[in-house]
């Protein structure tokens, strides 16, 4: 539960809250780019972050994301990630 | 040396492993008077295994498992008292999925939900917020665990619900720190470690400086680490070579995430909402001073332990781990997983006893799931 996974950021959705959109392996997922918020968000759209509970811990670039995935498939953790994440739609959703 | 083949690049991971093999013997590292080299993080330990590491390397290099799963560290009092939150009327105690199966004196998580508790697993503390939000009426509580890498998805959200006035959100603080419990081991005068692999996503958020101590104090080396098993052997080599040479330093392996000073955005909001305890209660460790965080009084409404008393909120107390557990001794490198009588027994992933066989993280799920280093009989 300490990893973070890679997640490519697609869009900014309110940036008050510092809430962007981020493709986690296929799957959006509404993240918080506070850590790695410098200037105006819109600039985050594109990159690649390390996401950790739902935010963007660090900027990375695509082939440390490529490499960290493979790491994290072969730890099982990334599909621990996406059920994880599952979970937590499933909690919104009261459907637990 | 058929898990070489499941590396990315083997024939980085034979040149790395033939390098370590080398400058081991040259420490004159044997199997009876091994180098005992401490990985602190979880996720460090279930790569160890998964790749099986501890068998590729000589067996001249002893790894000691760290104490750096926060599930595996969580004492059962704590545990009590996530199920005592969650079992007050109108509220919903969200958490994150590894810690629903520790056990608890009376019940898990698990149990009470299943016994009616409004218990529902969250990914991120962000959709415990986004619950309050949508249910005004309801006490949203989100049991915050984990160390520095998870400690600022908290304070971000304390910051937001604060922004918000959202009253009815509050954390079950039981953030744990690193640095600390490696001081506590370091000054048991039981305790043989001869160098450190040290977190990767910690460090990212912390920086490599709050490790000096290790180096200037204690003259130990310590080099951070990322995941990936190149990442792993790279940092082993590097501790075995500043052994070779006398050298004790914090080095950082894995500069391409961690920057040497942190992540400021995340290292304000944690000094802005916590504070550090005067101690914590780690399994197996006992109480550690200053090594937990607690939530500031300015925003003591977001705060659970204050907010329904109890915790240390309601003074200290202390709870007797289950009888023949020795999670205690395997986290402190005394004995290994499967040196304890309920190993595999009375203590497996299905059914645990003790919190290190609950996460994946942890050191006898690991040793179970894959088999022990010098212990092929445990995987059985």
């Amino acid at each position: 539960m300490c990893l973070g996974i890679p997640g490519q950021i697609t869009e900014v959705t309110d940036a008050a809250r510092m809430m962007a959109v981020a493709d986690v392996s296929g799957v959006r997922r509404a993240v918080n780019v506070a850590p790695i918020a410098d200037g105006p968000l819109d600039g985050l759209v594109g990159k690649w972050a390390l996401i950790h509970v739902g935010f963007a811990m660090a900027v990375i670039d695509e082939d440390e994301a490529e490499k960290t995935l493979e790491a994290l498939r072969g730890l099982g953790e990334a599909q621990e990630t996406l059920e994880a994440m599952a979970a937590g739609q499933a909690a919104l959703e009261g459907r637990t | 040396m058929k898990y070489a083949e499941e590396f990315r690049d083997p024939v980085a991971a034979r040149a790395l492993l033939a390098e370590i093999a080398r400058v081991s013997d040259q420490i004159g590292a044997t199997a009876e008077k091994p180098i005992h080299i401490m990985e602190i993080c979880g996720g460090h330990t279930h790569a160890i295994f998964r790749y099986g590491l501890d068998k590729l390397t000589p067996p001249g290099i002893e790894f000691i498992h760290g104490p750096g799963c926060p599930v595996c560290v969580l004492p059962m009092s704590r545990v009590d008292e996530c199920v005592e939150l969650a079992e007050q009327p109108g509220v919903i105690f969200t958490t994150f999925g590894d810690a629903m199966r520790v056990p608890g004196t009376r019940k898990s998580l698990l149990q009470a939900k299943a016994d009616g508790a409004d218990i529902r697993m969250v990914y991120s503390p962000l959709d415990a917020l986004e619950l309050a939000r949508r249910n005004p009426d309801r006490e949203v509580i989100f049991f915050g665990l984990g160390f520095e890498t998870t400690t600022p998805s908290t304070a971000f959200s304390i910051q937001q619900a604060a922004a918000e006035g959202l009253e009815n959100f509050s954390v079950f603080c039981n953030h744990i720190t690193v640095p600390p419990p490696i001081k506590a081991l370091l000054d048991d005068p039981h305790m043989v470690l001869d160098g450190f692999v040290g977190p990767g996503h910690v460090s990212m958020v912390i920086g490599i400086h709050p490790y000096d101590f290790i180096a200037r104090d204690y003259g130990k080396p310590i080099v951070v680490a990322g995941f990936e098993p190149l990442d792993l052997l790279q940092s082993v080599l590097m501790v075995l070579q500043q052994i070779r040479e006398g050298r004790a330093e914090v080095q950082n392996q894995y500069a391409r995430v961690v920057p040497e000073h942190g992540n400021p955005a995340s290292l304000a909001a944690i000094e802005d909402v916590y504070t550090p305890r005067p101690s914590f209660e780690w399994r197996g460790l006992g109480e550690i001073d200053a090594s937990g965080l607690r939530i500031r009084d300015s925003y003591a409404r977001f705060d659970a332990e204050v907010k329904f008393g109890i915790g240390y909120a309601a003074g200290p107390r202390h709870v007797e781990e289950v009888e023949g557990c020795e999670c205690g001794a395997v986290m402190t490198g005394r004995i290994k997983p499967t040196g304890c009588p309920q190993f595999g027994r009375g203590c497996t992933p299905e059914m645990p006893l003790g919190a290190l066989m609950v996460s994946s993280e942890g050191a006898c799920a690991a040793y179970y799931q894959y088999g022990g280093a010098r212990a092929p009989e445990a995987a059985e």
